[in-house]
């Protein structure tokens, strides 16, 4: 531990405002809550909304789990792990299981989560009206009004242009019947974790300072049409080290001949499960596929 | 045709709007009854955008009341309504016809979710039916299904504003605020799009209240005629009765200011 720097990098003051937020923001499931965000010793976009909110929750019995884009061995969880365990000392994992606070960049672990857990999500841009409606106050004045026709609107220009709901991640959700919200860019295969999650979802955005949340077992459902219904992104292949044919996958070019390979985005997952003797697929076809994923 | 007919939809009286110490709008008094169209005429300036700002609940109501009657026969104030009373009405039980399409529309979008919009605030989440409905919509308004994908900027100005028309009457609304809903096009078109509405508001039953600032469109589409002058009614009455037979100085000044071809 670092000497010099207070409990988890913020003074207490500042812990204890953002307390505040995070309380109003587990009572009001989906609205947005402003907060006097901080300067943090990364730029904005790398995760400062997150990194404030785990400051003010994290206690010295906690376990951390940081993951960026599923994975924990990145730059950025890296280096946010190590911030945490410079400041605080408390105990750091890269199992799902054992963790209690997970702070995370775009994805949901594959494991399900259980009570007690707190998932901290880093935001970029809260606002899911944003880019349909410019004006910040004609925008609050539409959540108040729980107004969300324009979001349909989207989704309406989505389907007749491309035949179906072309939006893959940050897919608007509504929150307990009322707030819409966006998840975080979270591909779109996550939302169904959203919905009644035994787990507490933290949503922190620092540079646009607002803080939302969804508390336990709270209903959060994926915007869509009765005809267009929503739908999560299916693979034909299956992980090539673990063989999971369940998880989010992520396509990467391993040569300069178009060859890729599919590999489980959430690292823990597929390490735990090659771990317990899992392997690639038999019949795993040579996976020179180059047809979407997506869809 | 409405089970409460008998009553009038549009109640004001004594509304008064001011900017600052000067009132647009001075005890401005009268009552709108279903199926019925109020020309509000009168030169630049004489507070008829104000009165119609008021009555759509887009700004507030300085003194006075504006009862207006709801599908269930329930007379609500507009002046004591909240906001989110009367953004509710704006989107389902009236409708509102800019002078500009640009105000009235979502250029971003397509035709078709232009007028899917209203359809979708109430509730319609299936796809197929909005579809089907608003193609329908473009078509009563002589805009080819085939543009349903097309963006409104790709649009001619009478075009636009027949979609903006589409878009409010879409959900069938009962009563409908047009601000110069002819302003701004050239006269064949104005012709047509007038020809349009007078069929459609014969059709709907609709009620509505129409700016103009053209006595012929309020001679065209009115039933009965309010002359506006600073703010105050000067002349109210059977638009042919005002028109050919004006009283009041201003009134008689206006009938005779139009230029004969």
């Amino acid at each position: 531990m670092i000497e010099g720097y207070n409990f988890a990098y913020l003074d207490e003051q500042t812990k204890r405002m953002i307390r505040r937020a995070l309380l109003k923001a587990v009572a009001i499931p989906g609205y947005q809550v402003p907060f006097a965000s901080r300067e943090m010793p990364l730029p904005y976009g790398w995760g400062t909304g997150g990194i404030q909110v785990t400051a003010a929750i994290v206690g010295r019995s906690d376990v951390l789990k940081v993951i960026d884009q599923g994975a924990d061995d990145t730059t950025n969880a890296v280096s946010i792990r190590r911030l945490f365990a410079n400041t605080t000392d408390v105990a750091t994992t890269e199992r799902t299981e054992e963790a209690t606070i997970i702070q995370t960049r775009h994805r949901i672990p594959e494991a399900a989560l259980r009570e007690g857990q707190i998932m901290v999500f880093q935001v970029p841009i809260p606002e899911p009206l944003r880019w349909l409606e410019p004006r910040e106050a004609e925008t609050r004045r539409m959540h108040a009004h729980a107004d969300y026709s324009v979001m349909h609107v989207k989704l309406y220009e989505d389907v007749a242009r491309f035949g179906h709901i072309a939006t893959g991640y940050d897919y608007p959700v509504v929150v307990d019947g009322r707030y819409l919200m966006k998840p975080s860019p979270i591909p779109k295969f996550d939302n169904p974790k959203l919905d009644r999650s035994p787990a507490l979802m933290l949503f922190g955005a620092g540079r646009e300072k607002r803080i939302y949340a969804v508390p336990p077992y709270t209903a959060v459902r994926s915007l869509d049409f009765e005809d267009h219904p929503f739908r999560i992104e299916k693979w034909d292949e299956s992980c090539a080290l673990c063989g999971a044919s369940d998880s989010f996958l992520d396509e990467i070019v391993v040569d300069d001949s178009n060859k890729r390979m599919f590999v489980c985005s959430d690292s823990d997952y597929c390490q735990t499960r090659r771990a317990h003797g899992h392997g690639p697929a038999a019949e795993a076809k040579p996976a020179t596929a180059t047809k979407d994923a997506a869809e | 045709m409405n089970a409460n007919s008998d009553e009038p939809i549009l109640r004001v009286e004594g509304l008064r709007k001011n900017f600052g110490s000067r009132a647009v709008c001075d005890d401005i008094s009268f009552e709108l009854w279903p199926g019925e169209v109020l020309a509000v005429v009168g030169e630049s300036g004489a507070g008829k955008t104000s009165l119609l700002k008021c009555l759509s609940g887009q700004t507030p109501i300085d003194a006075g009341h504006a009862h207006y009657r709801n599908a269930q026969g329930r007379e609500i104030d507009i002046a004591a309504s909240d906001e989110t009373l009367l953004k509710r009405l704006q989107r389902t039980e009236w409708g509102l016809i800019h002078q500009n399409p640009r105000d009235g529309l979502r250029f971003g979008v397509s035709a078709g979710a232009n007028v899917g919009e209203r359809l979708m605030a109430l509730g319609a989440r299936h796809y197929g039916n909005i579809r089907f409905e608003a193609t329908d919509w473009l078509q009563r308004l002589e805009i080819s299904g085939d543009r349903i994908d097309d963006l409104p900027s790709k649009f001619s100005g009478g075009m636009q504003q027949r979609l903006q028309i589409a878009r409010n009457l879409v959900t069938k609304p009962r009563l409908v605020f047009m601000d110069e809903p002819t302003g701004g096009l050239d006269v064949s078109v104005q012709a047509r799009l007038l020809d349009l509405l007078r069929v459609l508001v014969r059709d709907l039953g609709l009620a509505a209240v129409l700016v103009t600032h053209d006595l012929a469109v309020a001679r065209l589409l009115g039933d009965r005629l309010l002359v506006m002058k600073d703010g105050k009614a000067v002349e109210l009455g059977l638009v042919d009765q005002v028109l050919d037979d004006p009283q009041t100085p201003y009134a008689q000044l206006l009938v005779s200011s139009v230029l004969q071809i």
